[in-house]
């Protein structure tokens, strides 16, 4: 694989995780359980969908044959999307949702403070942008797993219920393979698996002053990075890629 | 103040600076828990397109509002005080901004 193949790769996994994450939130639009909360999921919506569109754009310009962000968005076949599998889960109701945000910005927070030393100027720049919007991800997140965790009988068996379920998608945030491996050596990637210790105890801490419950390690779930996926992703692409693959260069 | 019912969050005033130094204004109102969750609403409400610098919110319950039945004893006294305008004295030549 060439450097160029393997940018290109490693671009389109940062890019699909805001992309599909943004439609996901999106689906929250009119629904949430208040007006407020509307604004500002569908907030995060939008900041998720401008950033996969910096990033599209750069790995349309790596793959330099003509594409563009909206052509990678909307005519790239599921297997070729690499976004983490814990970012395609189903909303749920808005603990699952909660616990979804709080495990990727919890994440993200900390692969964006290593990105924005990345070598490569344009990820630099794309991250040094993204992360003042994911400290507020991580906020809402955080704010909100202490009200629910610690709040009624329902919403914290609720929010204890979404932890259990989505665990098994965290192992995957911290693998990597042999396109990050040469990457990080190079100092473009950040290396994923040294965040893990960070990543853990920033969640066990907030769990706990959630009086909720860490869940053991146990089987963790995995394919993302070669676009092997849960069986959600396919329902987000239909939605996603309808008017596109129904009138090919529609324009509105 | 008439108790309506109301079956959300409790209501806080949010107040929003366009700029340092320029006064607080009033820009609306949101629902919130609590003032950590309020404080976040009112940055998702009112913050979306570059509004300002700085927010203030206040519980609903702490504003205390002037009574519309006093208003001819609380305002009408001032309509004919012309003289407490301060136009009664000529500008100095050049003097643009006073």
């Amino acid at each position: 694989m060439t450097h160029q193949e393997a940018l290109l790769t490693y671009t389109l996994r940062l890019a699909d995780n805001p992309l599909i994450l943004g439609h996901r939130l999106g689906e929250w639009c009119s629904k949430a359980p208040i007006l407020e909360e509307d604004l500002a999921i569908t907030n995060m919506a939008l900041d998720m969908i401008g950033r996969a569109e910096a990033l599209l754009r750069y790995a349309a310009e790596i793959e330099n044959e003509g594409r563009t962000e909206d052509d990678l968005a909307y005519k790239r076949a599921e297997r070729k999307f690499y976004n983490h599998l814990l970012i395609e889960q189903p909303n749920g109701d808005f603990a699952y949702t909660i616990a979804r945000q709080l495990f990727n910005s919890a994440f993200e927070f900390y692969y964006y403070s290593e990105l924005m030393n990345s070598k490569d100027e344009t990820l630099a720049a794309i991250a040094s942008k993204s992360i003042k919007e994911i400290k507020y991800h991580l906020k809402h997140a955080s704010d909100w797993t202490k009200r629910l965790g610690d709040g009624t009988d329902e919403s914290k068996q609720r929010m204890q219920a979404a932890i259990n379920d989505l665990w098994m998608y965290t192992g995957e945030l911290f693998e990597s393979d042999e396109i990050e491996d040469n990457l990080s050596t190079i100092g473009i990637a950040p290396d994923a698996s040294a965040l893990k210790g960070a990543w853990k105890t920033y969640i066990t801490d907030l769990l706990s002053e959630a009086k909720l419950q860490i869940p053991e390690d146990a089987y963790m779930q995995t394919g993302s990075r070669d676009g092997i996926h849960t069986e959600h992703l396919g329902f987000i692409l239909a939605d996603m890629q309808y008017l596109q693959r129904a009138y090919p260069e529609a324009k509105w | 103040m008439e108790n309506i019912q109301d079956s959300q969050w409790p209501i806080w005033e949010v107040f929003i600076q366009s700029q340092p130094g320029t006064p607080y204004k009033h820009a609306g109102s949101v629902h919130g828990p609590d003032k950590v969750i309020a404080m976040q609403n009112a940055r998702d409400t009112y913050f979306r397109r570059n509004e300002g610098t700085s927010i203030w919110i206040v519980p609903s319950e702490a504003i205390v509002a002037s009574n519309p039945d006093e208003a001819d004893m609380f305002f009408d006294p001032s309509n004919d005080k012309a003289y407490r305008h301060p136009t009664f004295y000529t500008m100095p030549e050049g003097a643009l901004n006073i």
